[in-house]
Order: structure tokens, then C-alpha cells, then sequence
């Protein structure tokens, strides 16, 4: 449970870094651009620190590049807020808003008791720290800067929030029940968004689910496809 | 008026200077800061396709930084009294240049390899002394960069050697990388020294240290050994070692190409372009937002204390 | 174009360790004091360059000019019974 459980945040983790890989050269700014980048190399330090973790746990022998590069869709456990696509700014930083709220309150817990993650998250803690106030500092600018902003980033919190209760979901028996960060997480979230002056959407009676299952939607094959692409196509070659 | 430039003096930006010094540094230091921002292309598209976890945070840092440098000598020319805004907008209407070796496209992960050891490679050969050149605030740029740049190049040397004693498949796509990008990395350097017009004039303003002609030879004379090295060949015929003068010759780059791809006819050119406007288009609605936010609270904190 | 979007210039200064001072080490664009705060720790601080951080308006500093340059520091070219060296001390005398 505990491998199963990190091997869904390592995933979370690298598919955020794919996805902030695309802005670099495409950020409204050049000092967003190394934001960006910034953030999605500590993502993917992340995701590399929690694979590591999962294979010494599993002892099959696997690497991490076993996990990123050979697993199919199916296999991945990142929740589906991270993998849909996301070349809209005001989306880039809700979506990062929502996830890094999420992700400090995950690795706080797991840093502050005895666990194999223990160290990735007491690291981890510190960068998505980082990525919360950046977030939080955009979505206060686009919500509360210009009309268009405001209703561009209106359209994203209200795309991305029915895809927040997915990372909330019970799971008493993983290292930490997402459930218990309900309160934490939303407490997080709601001052930024009303500060920026947004509508806080209702949390959907049905919301999307699935990705901690494997049941993705068609975005993260098509992500994988290119981010596998050389890899699988040299088997057995080393880079 | 005396320019600083003939006392050999490191020229600051309030210091008096002759009109063409100032317009010849804010061509070469906009285009140096085009190159490396549109340089971030061909590069960037393989961070999503990078074939194990430690080259894809390898190359995005690598791609990173480039913005970083872009950065960074963007404020260098701006010293001179060009905005950005204005340097930017002279790139994307093409009446500022960058490096044509971003008009060549990557077509396969080696590419990743040889933009690293032979792009990078020559650009710092190009760079290292331009950390002494006369104007202060392009030199302290350049310094910056090339500290930072040191492990670009190593990562595709890394790359490129890690191809060549690879799979045969591996190796053939590091030699057919090297064969492509070897003579754009030569044209780098820029035209021969007889059609170099401006070279005597910037070499006398301190701008310039070395010639073209002198630059190409250093680097031709560093990368043989390296690609023996690597196991793979150089795609020049006429290479030999030259002990009369102590250096390698080496065969004639194809100027003409290297003047199509800089008029705007190089394979890649429409692209890259295309890439950049869209990207600084697309972002407009968010350098408004946050400049509207920041009038908004200006004029708030003007008008009354912030609550505690 | 949008000239008005355009965000103002600031510059950046970094404290390397505890017990040094900040140096300035360039500048960056930001919306504003915030932005540029953390522009300035993505853009000069990824190699662990420093432990603090100042961001202030490039507009806000004021320099003294070349013109003044005669005027300003050549006064104090001639008097070197500021600097220690001017004085001789008498061999043998130590800590002085």
C-alpha cells in the first residue's frame, strides 16, 4: 500500500514536470520561463526521489527509468487534475495552485513521521512551499488584474476545480488518508482564490475519478507516447 | 571626447561614447540575447521526449539557463538605453538577428548531443573572450554565462560519447548528428575575415578581441581531438594536422548557405520566428493582468493604509 | 504593442553567505516588488548564489555622472595621510 501510495505522488510529480516542460520557451515572460522551469525541475527531482523510494520497496530490480518509460497509461497512478492538457496560463497556475496546496499538506505528514519517504518529502516540502506562493502570486494577479484576465482565469478554476476531490478521495489505509487533508487543503486554496477576487465553484457531487486506478483519460497516453517515444524505441540502450 | 575605448578602459553605461560603438554593441549584445532565447527552441522540444529521467532535468535546466542568459544580456543592452520591449519587438518583425545555427532542426535525440558539444562548444570559444570586452555590463553578463555555460557543454560531449560506444543504432544516430551540425557550427563564427567589414572597427573598440578567421581556427583546432575522443569522424575531407603551423586545416565552410540561412531562407527560420511571436503574443494578456494589478494596488496604497 | 503592459526594471542584489555584504549581480522585469522578489531568487539564485536577496527599482537609484566624476573623487587623491602607508614606523615597533 505504502509503495502503491508514493508510486501515485512520484507520478503526479513527473507528469507535472512533462507538462511545465512545455512552457519552457513559451512563458508570457523570460523570468516566468525560468520560473517555470524551476518548479518543474523540482517536480521531477521529486518524482525521481519517490521512484527511488517504490523500487527499494518493491526489490524487483526496477529503476526509475523502468517506471517513467515502460509502464503504459494503465499503469500510472498520477490523479487525472495533472495529465489533461494545460497551454493556458491562467490553467498552468490554478492547476498549480490546487496541486501544490495538495502536495504540502501530503508532505508534511510524510516528513514528520518515520517512513522510507521521509527524507524526498522533508526536501519536498520546502520546494512546493515554493510552487503554492508562486501559484497563489499569479492567481491573485490574473484574478484580480484585468477584466480579461479575471474571466480567463474565472474558465480555469472553474475547468480544474471539479478535478480537486480526486486528490481528496478516502484511502484509509495508505501512509497518509488524502480524506483527513480535506479541511487543510481547502483552507489552503479558498483565501487565494477569494482574495483574487474569483467564484469559488461548488466541489461536484460526481467528480471525475480514476487515475489512482489507472483509469486515465485519452490525454495521458498521448502524453506518454511522446515522452516514451525514444526510449522505447532502443530497448535495452543506455543514455 | 576621448573614448574610453582607446585608453582600454572598461566603458560604463554613463560614460560618453562614440554613437557607432553604441550601435554596434546594442546589435551584437540583441542578437547575442535572440540567440540564446531562440536557442531555447530546437533544444526544448526534446525536454518532453528526453530518454531517461536524469538527461530530461539535465536538459531543462540546460534550456533554462539559455533563458536565463537571454536574460541577462537583454539587461546588458538595456543599459544602453534599449528597452526589451524594444529588442524583442526588432526580433519578431526580423529586423534584429540571431544565430543561424537555430534555423537547423533537431531531428533526433542526438542532435541534443551535438548542439551541446559542437553549438555550445563554439560559442563559447566565441564567448570566453568577450568576457573582456570593453563594455562593462556585457562583459560582467558574459562572465555569468560562461560559468553558468561550463556544463553545457560537457553534457553533450556526456551525450555523444554515451551514443558512440552505445547500441549500433545509438552510434549511428550520434555520427549522423555530428555530420549535420559540424559545418553550421563552423559558419557560426560568422563569414571569413576579408568579408568581415566590421571586424577592424570592433576589434579597435574592444569589442571584438580575436577575428573570425582566428576564432574558427582555435575551434577547429580544440574539436578534433574531442571527436577522436568520442570515436566519431569529422565530416571534412581536407582535415589534416598542419605542423608548419601548429594547427589543423581544415576545409571551407559553405558561405552561401550561411548567407541564405541569415537572410531568412534556412530550414528553420519561418519556425522559429513563428514560435516566438506566438509565445510573446500569447503571454500578453498576462503581462497586462499583472502590470493592471500592480496600478490597482499602487493606487490603493496611495489613498489609504493597508489593514493590518 | 502593448507599450503599457510592459513591466518596469529592477535591480538585483545578493548576499552569498552570512557576513558579506549584498552585491549587486544585474536585473530583471517584474509587475511589481513581490514578482521581482521571486524573479530575482529563479533568475540569481539556481546555483545556491545567496542566502538573502534585496529588489529594488532601477528607477529609485540615483548615480553620480562621468561629468561629476573630476569634482566627486579626485579631491581625495592627495591626501594619503588617510591610508597607514603614509606614515614610517621605526623598525622593531610591532602592532602599530
Amino acid at each position: 500500500m505504502t509503495a502503491d501510495f508514493l508510486l501515485g505522488l512520484a507520478d503526479d510529480a513527473l507528469v507535472t514536470a512533462q507538462r511545465l516542460g512545455w512552457w519552457v520557451s513559451r512563458a508570457p515572460e523570460l523570468e516566468e520561463d525560468v520560473a517555470l522551469a524551476n518548479i518543474g525541475l523540482d517536480q521531477l527531482g521529486q518524482a525521481r526521489g519517490l521512484y527511488a523510494v517504490v523500487t527499494d520497496l518493491e526489490g524487483l530490480g526496477r529503476t526509475e527509468d523502468d517506471l517513467a518509460y515502460l509502464r503504459d497509461a494503465p499503469d500510472f497512478r498520477n490523479v487525472l487534475l495533472v495529465e489533461r492538457p494545460q497551454t493556458d496560463f491562467a490553467v498552468c497556475v490554478v492547476r498549480m495552485l490546487l496541486l501544490a496546496a495538495w502536495q504540502s499538506e501530503v508532505y508534511a505528514v510524510l516528513a514528520a513521521r518515520e517512513g522510507p519517504a521521509r527524507g524526498v518529502a522533508a526536501k519536498a516540502v520546502k520546494e512546493v512551499a515554493y510552487h503554492l506562493d508562486h501559484a497563489a502570486q499569479w492567481v491573485l494577479r490574473l484574478g484580480d488584474g484585468t477584466e480579461l484576465s479575471h474571466e480567463r482565469t474565472q474558465a480555469a478554476l472553474d475547468a480544474e476545480w471539479p478535478y480537486l476531490p480526486e486528490l481528496l478521495e478516502p484511502a484509509p489505509a495508505a501512509p497518509v488518508d488524502p480524506a483527513s487533508l480535506r479541511d487543510a487543503v481547502l483552507g489552503r486554496v479558498r483565501p487565494v482564490l477569494h482574495e483574487a477576487t474569483l467564484v469559488v465553484p461548488e466541489l461536484p457531487a460526481d467528480p471525475p475519478t480514476g487515475g489512482r486506478a489507472g483509469r486515465h483519460t485519452e490525454h495521458l497516453a498521448a502524453l506518454l507516447a511522446e515522452m516514451q517515444q525514444v526510449a522505447r524505441a532502443h530497448p535495452g540502450a543506455t543514455w | 571626447m576621448e573614448p574610453a575605448t582607446e585608453r582600454s578602459a572598461t566603458v560604463e553605461p554613463r560614460d560618453p561614447m562614440p554613437d557607432g560603438y553604441r550601435r554596434t554593441l546594442v546589435r551584437q549584445i540583441a542578437q547575442h540575447a535572440h540567440s540564446e532565447i531562440i536557442g531555447m527552441q530546437p533544444e526544448g522540444e526534446w525536454i518532453a521526449r528526453a530518454p531517461s529521467l536524469r538527461r530530461k532535468a539535465i536538459l531543462m535546466a540546460k534550456v533554462q539557463d539559455e533563458a536565463g542568459h537571454g536574460l541577462y544580456l537583454y539587461a546588458a543592452a538595456e543599459t544602453l538605453g534599449t528597452p526589451r520591449e524594444e529588442l524583442l519587438d526588432a526580433l519578431h518583425t526580423g529586423r534584429q538577428k540571431y544565430s543561424s545555427i537555430f534555423n537547423y532542426p533537431t531531428l533526433t535525440w542526438a542532435d541534443v548531443g551535438a548542439i551541446g558539444w559542437l553549438v555550445d562548444g563554439a560559442a563559447i570559444v566565441n564567448q570566453v573572450p568577450l568576457c573582456r570586452c570593453s563594455y562593462g555590463p556585457y562583459a560582467r553578463a558574459m562572465v555569468r554565462i560562461c560559468k553558468e555555460e561550463s556544463f553545457h557543454q560537457r553534457q553533450g560531449f556526456e551525450i555523444l560519447h554515451t551514443l558512440s560506444h552505445g547500441t549500433p543504432a545509438q552510434r549511428a544516430m550520434a555520427q549522423d548528428a555530428v555530420d549535420r551540425f559540424w559545418w553550421p557550427s563552423l559558419m557560426m563564427f560568422g563569414p571569413p575575415d576579408a568579408d568581415s567589414p566590421n571586424t577592424a572597427q570592433s576589434m579597435a573598440w574592444g569589442i571584438k578581441r580575436f577575428t573570425n578567421d582566428e576564432l574558427r581556427q582555435r575551434f577547429v583546432d580544440i574539436a578534433v581531438p574531442q571527436a577522436a575522443a568520442l570515436g566519431l569522424t569529422l565530416p571534412d575531407p581536407e582535415l589534416r594536422w598542419n605542423e608548419e603551423r601548429g594547427h589543423w586545416d581544415f576545409g571551407t565552410p559553405d558561405f552561401a548557405e550561411l548567407a541564405e540561412v541569415v537572410a531568412g531562407r534556412g530550414p528553420c527560420n519561418a519556425e522559429r520566428l513563428a514560435h516566438r511571436v506566438r509565445a510573446h503574443e500569447d503571454g500578453a494578456w498576462v503581462r497586462e493582468a499583472a502590470a493592471a494589478y500592480a496600478a490597482k494596488r499602487a493606487a490603493r496604497t496611495s489613498t489609504q493604509e493597508p489593514a493590518a | 504593442m502593448t507599450t503599457r503592459a510592459e513591466w518596469p526594471l529592477w535591480e538585483v542584489f545578493v548576499r552569498a553567505r552570512r557576513g558579506m555584504a549584498h552585491v549587486h549581480v544585474g536585473s530583471l522585469h517584474a509587475p511589481d516588488a513581490e514578482m521581482a522578489l521571486r524573479n530575482a531568487r529563479d533568475v540569481y539564485t539556481r546555483r545556491q548564489e545567496g542566502v538573502s536577496l534585496w529588489v529594488v527599482p532601477a528607477a529609485a537609484v540615483v548615480a553620480s555622472t562621468p561629468d561629476l566624476q573630476g569634482a566627486f573623487f579626485e579631491p581625495a587623491g592627495d591626501k594619503d595621510y588617510r591610508h597607514p602607508t603614509h606614515y614610517s614606523v621605526p623598525e622593531g615597533v610591532d602592532h602599530l
